[in-house]
């Protein structure tokens, strides 16, 4: 096993682009030089029903198959998960918990987790029009956790996404980035 | 070079690769991603072949093994109840002797319904004379296939090949690949020299009946090929190893088996969580080992023995049921053949069915099972639903 494997565990609802959001994070991680490994949590998908998503990060390759059960990070795409979901359960005392929330209250952090909130809703109803949350809060995961760089997750977005519809995501991943680097 | 990709994606380059002139398949979940990126690849000009859409897998083998036999080079993808479908056809085409190769994305049998990843499936076709490749990881699984048309095809082979993989486990995660150039891959792999074909001028008849006098001959004939097709993966996997730095020689990989009290033996994704569960027991001083299974047919039986020779207890983690047999999975009854005459105990666990999640804690509970002499049993029941 290698000098460090860290976990983050993406909570969203279906069609909110929860696999998506794994799959770039991971992209931009492996852009930065990092041995990443994004999976979903094989779910019969429909949309709005509680999903999964999971992204390890490590120095070496990464064997490990399992699901992820003590996270050092975890993103929820929207507040309304937690009172279903468990989306804390397990986070690593230390970890950070990044929610999509528009009033900034969230119940039931545990204690020694970091929290931070961003309304990304607003921001990509703004930005692309589209509720769609993702882009957004990979920019502010970005920022929250250092654990991706902001122009690796740039490439990412250009290389899924093309025209205007990449640039409007890298406009909204990077106005995310900017409200939680103010905001720490 | 390296990238990062989804697995189905990579075994579609894989595919695009090996140029094969002939892809038919049915999509079933977790394959689909496989043959819908193929399909992409055909219809944009990037791969020269003829992708035929079929309306059932019991049409897209048919379709496979007829352009084979009419000399081109084919692929295939299924999964699950598409195999099964197949069955038929998939026994013709070993008898056949064409050297098709299919990816097999790993899952569960209905019923009930499972979308999720065990090996069932292609367990289930162990005796239809196909070799059998399972890829650890995105890597393996991608290269396994240019190994797999190379063994396939050598003339004293000739015989089909499952490259298998867990679904979604693999085919659904994106992780960092290399994937060879084509210059690398036609190097590796020349062009398919059929050893006879279908040809108006020079009319042959395949897949004639055979009486009484000749059938045990043919059958015969198919075992000798598939114990050749052994040889075959190891020269392709030694070969390949020299190109690209990737040995897949042996039939077998084993890992931190020195002076082992237990050793797991596992195919798969699986044997990648029992690496990091060793890793964690050997430091917490018990001495655990794998010898994982890249090649399950033909079976590597003399290399098993060497590889588990003088390890007290063996335990065999089986994501697949043989339903109604003593030891319950399919793989541990042919390990323990292989230890025939050694004091060697080996048991079998049911683990991992119909996608139920393998943590390395599982692992290690086996382990303790195992010390124990406590096996030949499924793992990780939720006895209260039973």
């Amino acid at each position: 096993m290698g000098i460090f494997l860290r976990e983050l565990r993406i909570h969203g609802r279906g069609g909110q682009g929860s696999v998506t959001a794994a799959e770039l994070i991971a992209t931009a991680a492996f852009k930065s030089g990092v041995f990443s490994q994004a999976f979903p949590a094989f779910g019969v998908e429909r949309r709005g029903a509680p999903v999964q998503a999971f992204v390890r990060f490590s120095d070496e390759k990464v064997r490990l198959r399992s699901q992820i059960y003590e996270p050092d990070y975890i993103v929820v795409q929207d507040s309304s998960l937690i009172a279903d979901v468990d989306v804390f359960s397990g986070l690593k005392e230390g970890g950070i918990a990044l929610v999509n929330t528009e009033n900034g209250i969230v119940e039931g952090v545990p204690d020694g987790v970091k929290l931070i909130t961003i309304d990304a809703t607003s921001l990509a109803l703004e930005i692309l029009g589209l509720p769609i949350t993702n882009t957004t809060l990979m920019g502010a995961f970005a920022a929250a956790t250092g654990e991706i760089e902001l122009k690796s997750l740039e490439e990412a977005l250009r290389e899924r996404f093309s025209g205007s519809l990449a640039e409007k995501n890298i406009a909204a991943a990077r106005r995310a980035y900017e409200m939680v680097k103010e905001g720490q | 070079m390296l990238q990062i990709m989804e697995g189905s994606h990579a075994v579609a380059e894989a595919a695009k690769l090996c140029r094969p002139e002939v892809v038919s398949a049915y999509p079933i979940t977790p394959q689909t991603h496989i043959v819908e990126r193929l399909a992409e690849m055909v219809a944009d000009g990037e791969l020269d072949a003829e992708y035929l859409c079929v309306d059932s897998e019991l049409s897209a083998l048919s379709v496979c093994i007829g352009s084979s036999a009419a000399g081109s080079r084919v692929y295939s993808a299924t999964s699950s109840q598409g195999l099964m479908l197949m069955a038929e056809v998939v026994f013709n085409v070993a008898g056949m002797r064409q050297p098709i190769v299919m990816s097999i994305a790993n899952r569960a049998l209905g019923a009930p319904l499972s979308i999720w990843n065990d090996q069932q499936d292609s367990i289930s076709l162990r005796d239809a004379g196909w070799f059998h490749l399972y890829g650890e990881d995105v890597q393996e699984m991608t290269d396994q296939h240019f190994i797999a048309y190379k063994a396939a095809e050598q003339h004293d082979v000739l015989l089909p090949g499952f490259v298998c993989f867990d679904g979604f486990i693999l085919s659904h995660t994106y992780e960092p690949v290399d994937i060879p150039s084509q210059e690398e891959i036609d190097a590796f792999l020349p062009p398919y020299v059929p050893y006879n074909k279908l040809d108006a001028k020079a009319p042959i008849s395949m897949g004639m009946y055979a009486t009484p006098d000749y059938y045990m001959e043919f059958r015969y004939e198919t075992d000798q090929a598939l114990q050749r097709a052994g040889d075959a993966i190891s020269a392709a996997g030694k070969e390949f190893g020299e190109m690209f730095g990737r040995d897949y020689s042996g039939h077998t990989e084993s890992y931190r088996m020195d002076d082992a009290d237990v050793a797991f033996v596992a195919l798969g994704s699986i044997c990648g969580t029992v690496k990091d569960a060793i890793d964690e027991m050997r430091a917490d001083g018990i001495k655990a080992g794998l010898v994982k299974i890249r090649t399950f047919r033909p079976f590597p039986a003399a290399e098993l023995a060497k590889a588990l020779a003088g390890v007290p207890k063996v335990a065999v983690l089986e994501k697949n049921i043989s339903l109604g047999s003593a030891m319950k999975g399919a793989v541990g009854p042919e390990v323990k053949d292989a230890l025939t005459g050694t004091a060697i105990e080996v048991y079998s666990y049911v683990i991992g069915l119909g996608g139920r999640d393998i943590r390395k804690k599982d692992i290690r509970a086996i382990a303790a099972l195992a010390e124990k002499g406590v096996g030949n049993m499924f793992y990780g029941l939720r006895t209260e639903v039973l």
